[in-house]
């Protein structure tokens, strides 16, 4: 069994599907950051065979959770201070995610405004549909593939 | 400020108030001559609509106000690879208000969310057209004398019509709508429109390939062009462009108070014959759509006339 040790101030990303943790990783733009990162890969789960888990040592405001619920909002946030875990965060689909994904529609005017952002609406919370703010256009790639 | 980038922008009481204002300037055309004195309208054109332009252009002389703009991205210094942004700061220095129009779907709410005039969406890509949509609740309103309890037939290009988009989110909102939406396989509406509007609003619907079918039951029938610059390929659109012309043998079938619009301009989907029916409503149609952008440009500047 591999141990990785506790972390005072952060985040545990808990059950991540087996294989997304570096996408997680660069989403969450972790590879820019100056802090301590473990990246957990395959690690036994009762619930889901094989998890991924990332822990990260940052300051707690320093991270987008939108990003993560967007991806997968089954995925456990730990909030960690001084080395317990002082809050579980619930995950919920983020009502707009900017520059996370990018329209794909060529005939939107992101394809060719310099500066803007992208931004997808969540349309249908239900069905889980995001839409581009200006276009509407469906986002039809996967979130968690 | 306000802008329209949508007919959902205004609720219903909105537009029934732009509406009785619209009838208003009808009625009483010499009331509203000077109501825009001093007042200026960009019209900002990235790419050819004679008749969208000439209409706002007519709607704010008719008020009194000027105009001033570009007609085709390559007369404007979107040429050069100006962003609409820096563009419509640069307008907004130069007239009081604006109608945009854009090949790229979105372009008018870029240009909203920097601007410090109001926006008009004047059609963006094959995405909303209000102040089509105006025109038509407009004319539908005046000529039918309601907005609710109607079967409404729509016919040709549905999914690039962005005029039959547009308009299906407006009459939504009004109860006892039916529709019947009359096109090819190929050109059906959207799904965003069939499940987030029509299915989501619980809006009774029926999907047909053969104009004689709907004609007998509608109250209205709404044609539109299959558009050359929509597709990718020449050979689908020669293919698809002649599939549905209303006639004066496919009038016959359809009721007495049936009403023809169409957003104009045609091709061949309405004979030329058709044009001497009463039901016939398509030239009317134009005239309130200048009525509909009057009324819509005095709401926008917040103008009130006595």
């Amino acid at each position: 069994m591999l141990n990785v040790g506790r972390i005072e101030e952060g985040f545990v990303l808990d059950h991540i599907k087996a294989g997304k943790a570096m996408t997680i990783y660069h989403d969450l733009k972790l590879d820019k950051l100056d802090c301590t990162v473990a990246i957990i890969k395959n690690a036994k789960s009762e619930k889901m065979g094989k998890k991924d888990i990332l822990k990260v040592e940052c300051p707690v405001d320093m991270l987008d959770m939108d990003i993560v619920g967007f991806i997968d909002h089954n995925i456990t946030v730990n909030i960690i201070k001084d080395g317990e875990i002082t809050e579980k965060k619930d995950l919920r689909l983020p009502k707009q995610v900017v520059n996370v994904i990018k329209c794909k529609n060529p005939r939107c005017i992101t394809s060719i405004e310099q500066g803007l952002d992208h931004v997808f609406i969540l349309a249908d919370p239900e069905k889980e549909i995001y839409r581009c703010k200006y276009c509407e256009e469906k986002y039809s790639g996967h979130r968690n593939k | 400020m306000r802008h329209l980038m949508s007919p959902l922008d205004l609720s219903v009481e909105e537009l029934d108030q732009l509406m009785d204002l619209a009838n208003d300037i009808e009625k009483n055309p010499a009331k509203y001559a000077h109501a825009c004195d001093g007042k200026r309208l960009a019209t900002l054109f990235y790419e050819p609509s004679t008749r969208t332009r000439l209409s706002f252009e007519a709607a704010m002389m008719n008020l009194g106000g000027t105009v001033l703009g570009f007609s085709s991205a390559d007369s404007s210094s979107a040429s050069k690879g100006e962003s609409v942004s820096d563009t419509i700061r640069v307008v907004s220095c130069f007239a009081d208000i604006c109608a945009m129009r854009h090949p790229k779907e979105g372009a008018p709410m870029v240009a909203s969310m920097v601007s410090s005039i109001p926006v008009i969406n004047a059609g963006d890509g094959g995405h909303q057209h209000p102040t089509q949509t105006l025109t038509d609740l407009l004319t539908i309103r005046s000529l039918k004398g309601r907005m609710d309890h109607l079967t409404i037939g729509l016919c040709g290009d549905l999914k690039f019509g962005r005029t039959v988009h547009s308009l299906i989110n407006a009459l939504v909102r009004y109860t006892g709508i039916k529709f019947i939406l009359i096109s090819p396989e190929e050109l059906r509406v959207p799904d965003y429109i069939r499940d987030d509007v029509l299915r989501a609003n619980q809006v009774p619907f029926e999907e047909v390939i053969k104009l004689e079918d709907a004609l007998p039951s509608l109250d209205l029938l709404y044609m539109t062009r299959v558009q050359k610059e929509r597709f990718f390929n020449e050979e689908d659109y020669v293919r698809m462009k002649d599939f549905y012309i209303l006639d004066k043998a496919k009038m016959e079938l359809a009721g007495p108070d049936m009403l023809v619009l169409h957003p104009l301009p045609r091709v061949n989907e309405i004979a030329v014959e058709v044009d001497q029916d009463p039901r016939a409503a398509y030239f009317k149609q134009v005239q309130y759509g200048v009525y509909a952008r009057m009324a819509l440009i005095l709401t926008l500047l917040g103008i009130e006339v006595k």
